[in-house]
């Protein structure tokens, strides 16, 4: 593909949340290094269709270009996907571009993710502080805690987890895998862990733990290789004791 | 006035954040608005670290160090007391952090690492990985969200700032706001406002810099009456990967942790990097520079680089390019330490970095001017403050790597205090017809834009623009063609009148939303080229080789530059340099 003079694009359009999709192919002159965005860049410098129609500029979300703020996730040949990081010279073409498909469409591929910031509210994902005047440095933690933590606080709210992750749906109402690995990051924290059991309240029942069937989707898709299978699973085992010791305190 | 002021903060980068947080604690009510969800906002970029003289490496470390290095380093154009501040508060600021949860990482007994940057020859740098800035964002990203969950904040995400709304005394009232989904304008009403939109970028076409840092905000601003204070200053990095959408930053973390550059000694040698042996290298910046080597400050390293590349003809393959070598370090320190970067440009250039030496060239990074502040970072219109990267307070004429996350830091701190003071003083505004003639005034550009008939694309347009001010307003500066630059940015100006935007809908649309920050990004380049222009010394980051030295003499001055709405260009006033901590004194690495 690396040789060919130009690149092929095949993109999901949609104008408004209450309109119909319909595809455009675009064909653009290849250059090298070039990635999905830089592709859509291109298209907005020149909005024409591969058969000759005037269009308009994709609508698509991006900022960093460098995989690090989350924004440009997509479909890309049925792939969740970074946009910034899918470089052209690693896909087939033509290149099939379409918006996340568990989250509503804004426009084109842009698609409201809001769902993931409101459930780290609902699960508090903070360390509760006193306030920001002085009062010393933080608790003392080893090179071994820093290095578990920051793998996990690494996550960019993409939501690619969600998007493959078979049990996340209208009908579940599952957090999804990205809050867990949250949970686990904030629960493991010495000052995080005082909001430990609040957490996993709210974990518990409909779209919370219980949901998750392992199928293992997200942790192959994360762009940051977060840990998630073993969030899942220590937070599922601390679910599970913080309800048997619930049962026994009542 | 009211007890519990209402506060708009534009922007949730780490200025943003850290006054919202102030305010919040304080009592204030937040509205708190952004282009981008706050938590992908462009500070997750920064990579390296953020300093702070907290001297736990028994160097004999100190602020006063920190300060004397922050002064130098910016060669002598920053006023002293501020930053004098920002570099006493350093410490406890990290410690605020390292509270908050940053995975910050740790020396074996438990304690902050620290890491040497450029600059100073002192470690200095707080980090975590090499995603630092990251790390920070989403602590404070945290926080806010607790306050969110309070009622204490409200957050306007997906909505963008287009103009302040005046009252007929010049006194700010509140704002005027984009929807950027329904495209609905809506005037907001405050108490105060505090302008935190970071960098600028996008004048520049391609640079290390995230999408959204187009300089916008600050440039309508300064259109409606702000001073624009020393914007000739633009901070191009030394290392970047040259890429086809950005230039991204390769952080000076790698040559903090030992990265050594190279060219062949030979011309045109094209043999494998590393099967060149090493008496054919040559490590230009340890033998121009003994004492730095490769940590003399950004501005001494990019032009080097210019120098062994342009001059010398020794770039990679005849390219502008030269080695970033990391290959002699240990594989297990540098993921412990620099993973996030390696990653980078293993993912976007395909080579391993800890195999390979990686291929770099200075890349625009960041701006020293901005929107000018008091030390209480209040700017020129009353109710009006700035914080981070968007104003112009700390870094003089260069900054040194790792200062501005905590400027970011500091200016937030300082500007959420300050906003509720002023708030508290302030009596309420006469009348509300001002809040309407904005929004008719923005609603009327917007349609403007939406019937304009004419044949230029706005995204080529910009292009154009980005190719024109980084050739001629960043590294080397000729008057001759910086006064021709303006001349092409009044055509540009022009040609901007017959933007024809291809997508006229009134749903999530892209282009109208662009084309309102081109224009402004035009206005804006205009104060930077005229300003170089009219600086006939070098000092930091402006360099005309045909006035090679710093002249303390004529020019250890502000720049402000304020907006002539009449004549639609800027004007110039020079404003004395608060010296009155450390005398000046030649700089010399
Ligand atoms: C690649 C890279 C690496 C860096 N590494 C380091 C480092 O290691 N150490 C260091 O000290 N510095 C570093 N820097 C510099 C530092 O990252 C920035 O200067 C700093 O993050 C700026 O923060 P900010 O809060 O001012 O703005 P930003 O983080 O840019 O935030 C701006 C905010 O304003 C919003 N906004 C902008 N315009 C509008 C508008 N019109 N309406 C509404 N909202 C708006 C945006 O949505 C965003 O929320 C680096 C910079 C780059 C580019
Ligand atoms: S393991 Fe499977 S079901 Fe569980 S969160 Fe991951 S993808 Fe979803
Ligand atoms: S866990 Fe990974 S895939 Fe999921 S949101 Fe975070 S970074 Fe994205
Ligand atoms: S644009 Fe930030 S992750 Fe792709």
């Amino acid at each position: 593909m690396a040789d060919s003079k130009s690149v092929i694009l095949q993109i999901k359009r949609q104008a408004n949340p209450r309109e119909k999709s319909h595809w455009e192919e675009f064909e653009l002159p290849y250059k090298p290094g070039m990635n999905v965005i830089s592709c859509l860049m291109d298209i907005a410098a020149n909005p024409v269709t591969r058969d000759g129609k005037a269009t308009t500029p994709i609508t698509y979300d991006s900022n960093c270009l460098e995989e690090v703020c989350g924004s440009c996730a997509m479909l890309i040949n049925r792939r969740a996907h970074m946009a910034c990081s899918a470089l052209v010279d690693r896909l087939e073409q033509p290149i099939r571009l379409e918006p996340l498909s568990k989250f509503p469409v804004v426009r084109d591929l842009a698609v409201d993710r809001q769902v993931l910031f409101e459930n780290l509210k609902a699960v508090k994902a903070w360390v509760p502080i006193d306030g920001t005047y002085d009062l010393g440095p933080g608790p003392r933690m080893t090179s071994e805690q820093q290095e578990a933590a920051y793998p996990l606080s690494r996550c960019i709210s993409c939501c690619c987890c969600m998007e493959v992750c078979p049990q996340f749906n209208e009908k579940t109402g599952f957090v999804g895998a990205a809050v867990l690995s949250q949970v686990r990051l904030f629960n493991t924290h010495p000052t995080g862990a005082a909001l430990k059991r609040e957490r996993l309240a709210a974990l518990m029942g409909d779209g919370g733990i219980q949901e998750c069937g392992y199928a293992q989707n997200c942790v192959e898709i994360c762009p940051k290789d977060i840990p998630l299978t073993r969030s899942i699973s220590e937070v599922a085992g601390a679910v599970m004791h913080h309800a048997i010791s619930d049962l026994f305190r009542t | 006035m009211a007890s519990n002021p209402r506060i708009i903060v534009v922007g949730g980068g780490l200025a943003g954040l850290s006054a919202v947080i102030k305010l919040a604690e304080m009592g204030g009510t937040v509205d708190l608005f952004s282009i981008v969800p706050v938590k992908r906002s462009h500070s997750v970029c920064a990579q390296g670290g953020i300093n702070a003289a907290k001297n736990l490496k028994g160097e004999g470390d100190s602020t006063w160090q920190h300060f004397d290095d922050t002064i130098y380093g910016g060669d002598f154009l920053a006023n002293q007391p501020p930053v004098k501040a920002m570099c006493e508060a350093a410490p406890a600021i990290i410690d605020l952090l390292d509270r908050m949860g940053v995975p910050f990482n740790r020396t074996p007994e438990g304690l902050l690492d620290f890491r040497r940057f450029g600059g100073t020859l002192y470690h200095r740098t707080a980090f975590a990985g090499a995603t630092t800035g990251q790390q920070l964002l989403y602590a404070l990203d945290e926080q806010v969200r607790r306050y969110e969950a309070e009622g204490k904040v409200n957050k306007y995400e997906h909505w963008e700032f287009l103009s302040a709304v005046l009252d007929g005394n010049g006194i700010c009232r509140g704002i005027c706001a984009m929807d950027l989904r329904s495209m609905e304008v809506r005037p907001f009403p405050a108490d105060a406002v505090i302008v935190a939109t970071g960098g600028i970028g996008a004048i520049f076409g391609k640079s290390t810099n995230s999408v959204v840092c187009t300089g916008s905000a600050q440039s309508a601003l300064y259109q409606q009456g702000c001073y624009y204070a020393n914007g000739e200053f633009i901070q191009v990095h030394p290392t970047s990967i040259p890429g086809e959408d950005k230039l991204r930053l390769m952080s000076e973390s790698a040559r903090g942790e030992g990265g050594r550059v190279w060219v062949p000694k030979q011309s045109g040698d094209a043999r494998d990097p590393k099967s060149i042996p090493e008496n054919e290298r040559w490590y230009f910046l340890e033998d121009w520079y003994p004492k730095y080597g490769n940590l003399v400050p950004r501005d001494v390293a990019t032009r080097a680089i210019f120098k062994v590349v342009y001059e010398y003809h020794l770039g990679i393959d005849g390219k502008p390019m030269v080695y970033l070598d990391l290959t002699h370090i240990d594989r297990k320190i540098l993921d412990r330490k620099l993973e996030g970067i390696l990653e980078i440009y293993e993912k976007f250039v395909g080579d391993d970095p800890r195999d390979t030496p990686m291929k770099i060239f200075p890349g625009m990074h960041y701006t020293m001017g901005g929107l000018w502040v008091d030390f209480k970072q209040a700017t020129s219109i009353p109710g009006i403050f700035a914080a981070g990267e968007c104003e112009y307070q700390y870094h003089g004429a260069n900054r040194l790597g790792a200062n501005s996350l905590v400027s970011c830091i500091f200016g937030g701190f300082v500007a959420g205090p300050a906003a509720i003071e002023y708030a508290s003083n302030q009596s309420a505004a006469t009348s509300n017809r001002h809040f309407e003639a904005e929004q008719k005034h923005q609603e009327e550009n917007n349609a403007r834009l939406m019937k304009s008939e004419g044949s230029e694309n706005p995204f080529r347009l910009w292009r154009e623009l980005g190719e024109l001010m980084t050739k001629n307003c960043t590294v080397i500066r000729y008057d001759a063609s910086l006064k021709e630059t303006d001349g092409k940015l009044c055509e540009m100006l022009e040609r901007f009148r017959r933007i024809n935007l291809s997508d006229r809908s009134q749903w999530a649309n892209t282009s109208v939303v662009f084309a309102r920050q081109l224009y402004n990004m035009l206005q804006l380049s205009r104060v930077i080229a005229q300003g170089a222009a009219l600086r006939s010394e070098s000092r930091g980051a402006h360099y005309k080789p045909d006035f090679p030295e710093r002249d303390d003499k004529n020019w250890l001055k502000t720049t402000k530059a304020s907006f002539a709405p009449d004549a639609d260009e800027p004007r110039f006033e020079f404003e004395p340099v608060d010296v009155s901590l450390i005398p000046p004194r030649a700089r010399k690495y």
